[in-house]
């Protein structure tokens, strides 16, 4: 397997991160780039279940939401180092995921979606109840005002986000050239005749909701120290469930460059959209986005991409 | 404390709620349970149900319920748009579900925010007789303001599942759902039958809308509070099982009401969506599907 | 003298005149480089849960703009503001701030309305020394101590418990002795605050709790919670509530027939116009906290010109007809940030955020005074009390007589009917 290139490609792309955030003052940028980059991670992890896979996962702020309240459980009662925070946010998720693929998996896909979607409401009860983090008034978080090498904190999230996007994809392309890959890809094709095949369809998709969940948390550890208030509300906002969603669906689903395509141009028209229209507006531009996109590009833009390339050869 | 009094009451707030739950669920059975389509703008259909009912009222004071009603017709066929749409841009081509899921939140934002743009952001209520009022029977107090919509929905059930059961267009939609083939072979277009369950399933969130506002004030945003609770109780029931809707609804109703009632009602929403889970664990099928 | 000299002297007139006119227009000119825009950039909940309020926050800050503006602006320069929706989310609001510092540039910043809301802001305003005033926020700069922190709300020195103390208080006065009290609310940001303070106070106060129990703010019906309180027999219930459930908590309470003899709190949104008209007579007899109410006592100069303005654009806007919640604070935290820079004759933060601390403001919502932390030296939180409402007209509400103001003493504009049973008569 070709692993050099895309190694290169990842450390070139965190070389020029780094470089930008020696050069670039305007703290705007990395805040708006920390959020499309977070959505990067969102939608590839998402797109390792549900476009790969098959199965719909509606239980994204979960995942997320865990991620972000672990690592304020950890910042609270030890005041634990942020690689720390991290990695527990990703194990966690990570647990979550396994624990909830091997009670549902079982099910149909429909009924693993609604299970997903069971599961957010349980936990946002739970975590509204553990007063230890805030509960419904949630929690505020100090900031410190540098990291490491970095003049101030938001550079150093900025760095840590293009780091576990990178890392994402890097593993959503290892996933699909792997022979786990191909027999996820034979389940999302026709479950019951893999496994005659004697694919191990249980243990694979119990894998891809252990990493998917995984990199969800991942996503979700540093962002207490983004929002500075950590509350239920906006840790499990449905706009995590549909953007996770709608990324993966507008870029392409079969590989790993659409989720990247589409959190990347759904990212970047939200952040537009927020600082210039403002308004309703906001809203009906997502919207009609995706009923256009969903219409006019059914698999998605990377098969839109393809289908032209091919056209033209022909 | 626990006391019968307190008990009866709780069981008979629950079966009230219930009813109202059926009555939001029923569109997504039909839908989602007999045709597969993944409607998830269902809710919204429903808050604009609310609202057509809140224009009515407030202008003409007209009953909301009344005005809901009056209203199923013009949503029966928003829904046979909506079908035809979705028909020839996906299930035509043979797409996946799952697209057809992103059509609907794309749909489900549209119309929240036309909503939202007309109509603004404040919360509506409605005024009727009925509403602020209860009756009471023996140590039981029944609240007219869900007594009502409990009715409706009841009638609604009833009114639905005999249309599917005894009628001829009824039939073929079961047909559908079973063996479109067959379908087809015995004269039906399976392709007619769809558009006019679905214009069916859109116009019941006329009415549920109705009922809704009766019941809380409404504002554009509050349908994505339903989404989760109309799949889970037709999930539950059983996929386009119309009876197992409505007891999927009672039984989550009470369920939060006893919650609510006697270990405190932060817990109440977890609870159902656990007793979900649990029956989903036991029986993926739904208690009465098939 | 002959022809040399009177042509040298008309020379020098002209040229005298000339250097005149060249000295007053370069003048001009400078002043009129010197009226560039001064910026206030803010991010406003304009969709959202919150907004209802957002909204009508934004127009009582635009007719202070305009009215600001008609006569000459701040410092001579004409006031622009520079305003994005953060859609009630939280997770928007780091963007659009540094959008607003490090991009468009603004001189001053203003939050945008309510506790999360304001919170991502302190870290980006506290990194660049920048005055941030504040609307409506609980305890925002509780963990930061920021000394450039100033909030709008009259909540005082120890927010939390303000919103309940008045409550108790008046609680504890009525004779013979009450005892028990049943505390609800939701499982909420602000609800939740307030149920905090309100232990803290009855206790205090000497009361038993008997029912303390929150809810999902999904909540669609009321009536087992309302039961299970009545079952609890308490003679006080304090409710603090958002507008949905406040307005489901009084029907349920209605058809429930739940009568302690001391009933209300902190319930939101039965200040807001919509709810007053539509539960009517439901409301009598409730005794709920408010900011500002039409009564003579709290006839502040200019409240009256500016509701009138307001009311006025009310409906075309789509936000609360009355604007008697929100919008007279929100127009008083432009009226402070303005005479602070006019008095500071600056537009440096440190400067301004001195003066602010310094000075006592007149704004139509009173003098305001600020403390220490950036919150009011003295809470004016109001406890009201509905009255004599009648049907279900909106009339009634312009102004006073239906909202009694019992507590503070200073604003008193009535008596408590009690118990809360007599108000229903």
């Amino acid at each position: 397997m070709q692993w050099k290139f895309p190694v290169l490609v990842a450390l070139s792309i965190l070389g020029v991160g780094l470089l930008l955030t020696g050069l670039v003052e305007n703290r705007y940028v990395y805040f708006a780039a920390y959020v499309i980059l977070q959505y990067v991670v969102l939608a590839t992890a998402w797109n390792i279940l549900g476009g790969y896979t098959g199965y719909v996962n509606f239980g994204t702020p979960a995942f997320f939401a865990l991620g972000a309240y672990t690592a304020t459980f950890l910042m609270l009662a030890f005041h634990a180092p942020f690689l720390v925070l991290l990695l527990a946010g990703g194990l966690v998720s990570g647990l979550l995921g396994l624990g909830i693929g091997y009670l549902t998996l079982r099910l149909k896909g429909v009924f693993f979606s609604i299970a997903t979607l069971a599961l957010t409401v349980v936990l946002q009860t739970l975590i509204i109840n553990w007063e230890f983090v805030g509960g419904a008034k949630g929690t505020s978080i100090l900031r410190p005002a540098s990291m490491l090498f970095f003049s101030n904190y938001v550079k150093f999230l900025f760095m840590v986000m293009l780091c576990l996007a990178v890392g994402a994809v890097l593993v959503a392309w290892w996933l699909e050239h792997s022979w786990i890959g191909s027999g996820l890809a034979a389940i999302r094709d026709n479950e019951e005749a893999a496994e005659c095949m004697a694919v191990p369809t249980l243990r694979l998709k119990i894998l891809a909701t252990t990493i998917s969940g995984c990199l969800m948390g991942l996503a979700g550890a540093p962002f207490p120290l983004h929002i500075t208030l950590i509350e239920p509300t906006s840790a499990f906002n449905l706009d995590y469930a549909v953007n996770s969603l709608a990324m993966p669906m507008i870029g392409g689903t079969t590989t790993w460059l659409g989720p990247l395509v589409g959190a990347v141009l759904l990212g970047v028209a939200q952040q537009a959209a927020t600082v210039t229209i403002s308004s309703e507006l906001n809203l009906l531009i997502v919207g009609v986005v995706l009923v256009a996109f969903i219409m006019l590009a059914p698999e998605g833009i990377v098969g839109l991409v393809r289908r032209l390339v091919k056209g033209e050869r022909i | 404390m626990f006391s019968m009094e307190l008990l009866l009451n709780a069981i008979t707030a629950g079966m009230l709620l219930g009813g109202f739950y059926a009555a939001v669920s029923l569109g997504i059975s039909v839908t989602f349970g007999l045709l597969d389509v993944p409607n998830i703008a269902h809710p919204v259909f429903i808050i604009a149900g609310a609202y057509a009912a809140y224009a009515m009222n407030t202008a003409f004071a007209l009953d909301p319920i009344l005005a809901g009603l009056l209203f199923t017709p013009l949503f029966y066929g928003l829904g046979v748009v909506v079908y035809r749409i979705y028909y020839v841009s996906f299930e035509k081509k043979g797409e996946q579900a799952l697209r057809g899921l992103v059509f609907f939140f794309g749909l489900l934002f549209i119309l929240e925010v036309a909503l939202s743009l007309i109509y603004g952001v404040d919360y509506r209520l409605v005024e009727a007789s009925y509403i602020g009022n209860s009756v009471s029977v023996g140590i039981v107090g029944i609240s007219l303001r869900l007594f009502i919509p409990f009715m409706v929905g009841l009638l609604l059930t009833l009114a639905l599942y005999l249309f599917l059961a005894k009628t001829f267009y009824g039939k073929a939609i079961q047909g559908v759902s079973q063996d479109s083939l067959a379908l087809r072979l015995m004269g039906a277009d399976p392709i007619h039958m769809k558009t006019i369950a679905f214009g069916l399933g859109i116009a019941t969130a006329s009415l549920a809308g109705a009922l809704l506002i009766v019941i809380a004030p409404v504002e554009p945003a509050i349908g994505r509070e339903y989404i989760g609770r109309a799949f889970a109780i037709a999930v539950l029931g059983g996929m386009g099982s119309i009876g197992g809707t409505l007891v999927a609804a009672l039984i989550l109703g009470v369920a939060e009401s006893l919650t609510s009632t006697f270990s405190g009602p932060s817990w109440s929403l977890a609870v159902s969506f656990g007793l979900l889970l649990l029956a989903l664990a036991v029986r993926p099928s739904g208690l009465f599907g098939r | 003298m002959g022809r040399k000299s009177t042509h040298s002297m008309r020379t020098s007139t002209v040229v005298g005149v000339v250097i005149g006119v060249l000295l007053l227009a370069a003048s001009l000119t400078s002043v009129a480089q010197a009226a560039s825009p001064l910026r206030i950039g803010f991010g406003m909940a304009l969709t959202g849960g919150l907004a209802a309020n957002g909204k009508a926050a934004l127009l009582a800050m635009e007719i202070w703009r305009d009215e600001v503006n008609k006569s000459g602006g701040l410092l001579g320069r004409p006031v622009e503001f520079v305003y994005y929706d953060d859609q009630t989310k939280p997770a928007s609001v780091p963007g659009i701030y540094t959008k607003l510092l490090d991009v468009d540039k603004v001189d001053f910043i203003v939050s945008g309305y309510g506790t999360n809301l304001i919170a991502p802001v302190m870290p980006i305003a506290i990194e660049r020394n920048m005055v941030l005033m504040g609307l409506f926020g609980l305890a925002n700069n509780e963990k930061y101590n920021y000394p450039y922190y100033f909030q709008i709300g009259p909540n005082g020195p120890e927010p939390a418990k303000e919103f309940s103390r008045n409550f108790f208080a008046l609680a504890a006065q009525q004779t013979p002795k009450l005892h028990t009290v049943a505390l609800v609310g939701a499982d909420a940001e602000y609800p939740h605050s307030a149920l905090t303070g309100a232990r803290e106070n009855l206790k205090q106060a000497g009361f038993d709790v008997v029912y303390d129990r929150t809810y999902p703010p999904a909540t669609v019906d009321f009536t087992p919670i309302v039961r299970a309180i009545k079952a609890t027999n308490p003679d006080i219930v304090f409710v603090a509530s958002y507008p949905p459930d406040s307005v489901g908590m009084v029907l349920a309470a209605h058809e429930v027939g739940l009568k302690p003899k001391f009933f209300g709190g902190g319930m939101v949104g039965l200040q807001f116009a919509t709810f007053q008209t539509k539960l009517g007579a439901k409301l009598n007899g409730l005794v709920n906290y408010d900011f500002w109410v039409p009564e003579p006592t709290l006839n502040f100069p200019g409240i009256e010109a500016f509701l009138k303005k307001y009311q006025a654009q009310a409906e075309k806007r789509g936000v609360d007809p009355l604007g008697h919640y929100l919008p007279p604070w929100a127009y008083a935290i432009m009226q402070v940030l303005g005479q602070a820079i006019e008095g500071a004759k600056s537009t440096e933060q440190k400067t301004v955020g001195e003066y602010l601390h310094a000075h006592e403001f007149d704004t139509i919502v009173g003098k305001v005074k600020f403390g220490s932390n950036g919150e009011w030296e003295k809470p004016r939180i109001l406890l009201v009390q509905y009255q004599n409402i009648k049907g279900n007209n909106i009339a009634q509400f312009v102004g006073p007589g239906k909202r009694i103001v019992l507590l503070p003493e200073t604003w008193k504009s009535g008596a408590l009917i009690y118990p809360y049973a007599e108000a229903l008569k």
